[in-house]
């Protein structure tokens, strides 16, 4: 039998105190599509750092097509055939597509012409990084800047780059996550080509339907220990989570059937520009009822962030109205919009850069939102924030030492909790929640879904803003779709599917307006008609 | 002194006393271009001055003295590069002491040696190099921009000519790709096995080195004599690192920023001459308070300083990893 590809032997990996790889075997076969599949926290990425350079072990073999080899840096990695598409895109924006492949080109030949091209950057370089790109199987704009590029043509310079460089074995660190249901088919059927054309291909993924899909044969990582291979075909979603999370799992997301009420909080023909003073939401109207979740999907950077941020009172609107309880909030201050009961976490993709101070502890970031209530006292109520932080600990199981420990020194799960329950403790009557799961494993996605269900049962209107199209459908009642700013339709989560959404997400349908009625105003709303400019 | 030569020596003295800001600028520009910032200019160009003026006039060459000054410069450099490349200090604070460090050692040498210090005009060729302008063939012979502009020492040309050439280094060759993705993603330019560490090395090195002749230059400027009180860069180093965001890290913008900047810091000297000369068209200049006018460079600085904040941010070409240390394993 013909030697593994890459195989790896008792690789260990730690960080400080904390062992993120133990004892790892795993082996990859020629021309197959190998899946590691684990929780967020399990050692997926840092696994594959080591195989790419980035990391080195702290003991262990590295085979390569049978050899033994040692990988100190990604340079190592890129002479050994191995080529990594990390999460966050190692591409230079302002450089062009060839720009950023030919960097690393070194001299190939010692004829004069050679030479010559590695000293002068020469016109050349684009029609070669097009050429090879075509052998290759893909059409791209050698001379397209970075920047212009939308995540899915990133992705594909990203592999082109690997390709270049002649790997052989590939790996791809969660690609999926920032792309549309269109997307991803076309970079399986890419993946399924290389595949074909003899490489090994290594995909990281927590998608178990994805998982099931694409791969030839699974690897499952559990808490940084190496639980299993097992081959796709021969397995079901549920033998994978059961293998990935250790116990049996229920599946299925809670969505309570709450009776309507009255719209909360109604968005009017809203306009927004972005940082750049490009528009980043365009006339957008839609509505939250109490005890109803309406979810936003659309791809990142579609103006959920601008949107989320104008209605807590952190951007400014350029047009439109935002009416809560049929009052005007535009123009109030972020405090008094909170006062008013809009409460709001984003998470963003670092997950700490909003809401929290990373260095302050658990307790004093609870004081961050209320240090305002008792104006004439000057000095900080500990004790009672400290008393809310326990509760928040306690009701949404954070695991913590204390309540006095930086929020920095927590995980990203316990964190979000922490982001999310100081919202709660606030009682607001609309929570606005951007990626409340994002990167989380899934027994804590599981427990923030119920905390949202658990407010929509009392009565609060809850605006979902996220990525997994499965997750928006099984949770929210109403899905609003967004693509470039404009809103693309409002559909009922039960009624749709998730290839309806994704054509809606890149603008391919268009259920705006429907039967002659603008989607997103409702009929019992409390805006009358002549306040509408 | 007919007016026309009234115009012409002003022009001259705008070159003349402002190209060693173009060294310190281009000089800032490779630095930053590779990510790191470096507050350290005054620093590294008392630095150059010092040691290129005092080893050139024991040679007694002008050559000696510019070689000298950046070699120097470019030492003292490799200090930065250590604490803040290999040992990833805060490059702010590296920097800032890089300032206190050069101008601190400026003064004590200077002090040390102040009994035998050399005089500039007994070492004949530094003092001619330095006095007798290299006239350029035919450029020359223009009408007042003549005289201004192509009959110059050679430390006004090789300052023209570095800016040119970094920035035809910087756009046309492979090695200033590779700088430049350093400088904007240094994650990306990791993976694609560029070594980081060297490239940063060198470019500290060499940025270095070049404003320390530009220190020399500004030495040579104030005819090499040692006060005490005074460090000869005076704050042009500063300017410097202002005039970099002027030139939007574009080393041929820097001619130009520094030429302009030039204008207004020469005006304070001329303001008098020109107002005489021209009393029509610029009498106006003899009335406005002298203090005013030594203020002015420094009012320009800080209004070019607003004015490039204000710059929409997707025009600015400030490299995007610029201020931030690189460590590979970084989680």
């Amino acid at each position: 039998m013909a030697a593994y590809a890459i195989e790896l032997k008792n690789i260990n990996k730690s960080f400080g105190s904390v062992a993120a790889n133990k004892n790892i075997n795993l082996s990859v076969r020629q021309g197959e599509i190998l899946a590691l599949l684990g929780e967020n926290g399990s050692g997926k990425t840092t696994l594959m750092n080591m195989l790419s350079g980035i990391y080195k072990p702290d003991s262990g073999q590295i085979f390569v097509n049978g050899q033994e080899v040692s990988i100190n840096s990604p340079e190592d990695a890129k002479k050994l055939g191995i080529g990594m598409v990390h999460q966050h895109f190692k591409l230079v924006d302002i450089f062009s597509a060839a720009d950023n492949i030919w960097l690393g080109k070194e001299r190939d030949g010692s004829s004069a012409k050679a030479k010559l091209s590695e000293v002068f950057l020469q016109k050349e370089r684009f029609s070669e990084i097009e050429k090879t790109a075509e052998q290759f199987g893909f059409q791209i704009d050698a001379r397209k800047l970075v920047k212009n590029m939308s995540v899915s043509e990133k992705q594909t310079l990203e592999i082109i780059k690997v390709l270049y460089y002649g790997a052989k074995t590939i790996i791809l660190d969660e690609p999926t996550a920032v792309l549309t249901v269109q997307e991803i088919e076309k970079l399986f059927h890419i993946l399924r080509e290389m595949k074909a054309q003899g490489h090994s291909i290594i995909i990281i993924s927590h998608k178990l339907n994805e998982v099931m899909e694409i791969s030839d044969r699974v690897a499952i990582l559990r808490k940084g220990e190496y639980i299993d291979t097992v081959n796709t075909a021969e397995t079901n979603t549920l033998e994978l989570t059961e293998l990935m999370m250790g116990k049996k799992a229920d599946l299925n997301i809670r969505r309570t059937k709450v009776e309507k009420k009255q719209p909360l909080l109604e968005i009017r023909d809203l306009t927004i520009k972005n940082d750049e003073g490009a528009v980043a939401i365009d006339h957008v109207n839609f509505y939250v009822r109490g005890g109803e979740m309406l979810g936003v999907a659309g791809i990142a950077g579609c103006g959920q962030k601008e949107l989320c941020e104008a209605m807590a009172g952190l951007r400014k609107i350029e047009s439109g109205m935002i009416i809560h309880e049929g009052e005007s909030i535009v123009g109030l201050s972020p405090q008094k919009i909170l006062e008013k009961g809009v409460a709001m976490s984003f998470i963003p993709e670092d997950r700490l850069g909003m809401g929290l101070a990373p260095s302050l502890s658990i307790t004093d970031n609870m004081i961050l939102k209320k240090y305002n209530q008792n104006h004439w006292n000057p000095f900080v109520d500990r004790k009672s924030a400290r008393k809310e932080a326990q509760e928040v600990i306690d009701e949404l199981e954070v695991v913590t030492p204390s309540t006095e420990i930086p929020v920095r020194r927590l995980s990203g799960g316990n964190v979000q909790k922490i982001l999310l329950g100081r919202e709660i403790k606030s009682n607001p009557n609309v929570l606005i929640t951007a990626y409340p799961v994002r990167g989380l494993d899934i027994n804590s996605s599981y427990t923030i879904y119920n905390i949202l269900d658990d407010l929509k049962q009392k009565g609060v209107g809850v605006l979902f803003v996220g990525e997994d199209l499965d997750v928006l459908m099984s949770l929210c009642d109403k899905i609003m779709v967004l693509c470039h700013g404009k809103v693309m339709g409002v559909v009922h989560a039960s009624k749709t599917s998730k290839e309806e959404l994704g054509l809606m997400m890149t603008g391919a349908v268009n259920l705006s307006v429907v039967n002659g009625k603008v989607a997103g105003i409702a009929k019992d709303s409390a805006i009358k008609e002549e306040d509408v400019q | 002194m007919n007016s026309l030569d009234v115009l012409t020596l002003f022009l001259f003295n705008i070159v003349i006393y402002n190209i060693p800001l173009l060294y310190g600028t281009v000089g800032e520009i490779i630095i930053e271009k590779s990510g790191s910032l470096n507050l350290g200019v005054e620093g590294i160009m008392a630095v150059g001055a010092i040691f290129g003026y005092l080893i050139g006039c024991s040679a007694n060459s002008l050559t000696v003295g510019i070689l000298a000054s950046f070699i120097c410069a470019g030492l003292f450099g490799i200090i930065f590069a250590v604490l803040t490349v290999t040992m990833q200090a805060n490059q702010n604070v590296t920097g800032l002491t890089m300032t206190t460090f050069g101008v601190g050692l400026f003064f004590f040498i200077g002090k040390g040696l102040s009994a035998s210090w050399p005089v500039m005009t007994q070492y004949e060729n530094i003092n001619n190099g330095f006095k007798n302008p290299i006239e350029i063939p035919l450029l020359s012979k223009i009408p007042v921009l003549g005289k201004a502009l192509f009959s110059h020492n050679i430390l006004v040309y090789l300052g023209i000519f570095i800016a040119i050439a970094v920035w035809f280094y910087l756009n046309k060759t492979k090695a200033g790709l590779r700088l430049r993705a350093i400088g904007e993603n240094p994650a990306a330019a990791d993976s694609l096995g560029i070594n980081i560490t060297l490239y940063k090395y060198v470019h500290i090195v060499l940025g270095s080195g070049i404003m320390g002749i530009g220190g020399f230059y500004m030495g040579l400027n104030l005819g090499g004599s040692f006060e005490g009180s005074n460090c000869w860069i005076n704050g042009y180093g500063w300017i410097a690192v202002a005039l970099v965001i002027f030139a939007n890290w574009n080393t041929l913008a820097a001619i130009l920023g520094t030429l302009v900047f030039g204008f207004f810091n020469t005006l304070q000297i001329y303001s008098g001459s020109l107002a005489y000369a021209f009393p029509k068209a610029l009498g106006f200049l003899d009335k406005i308070p002298s203090q005013l006018y030594q203020a002015l460079p420094f009012m320009i600085t800080a209004l070019v300083l607003v004015f490039s904040s204000v710059r929409k941010n997707n025009k600015s070409a400030q490299p995007a990893s610029l201020g931030l240390n690189y460590y590979r394993e970084e989680r």
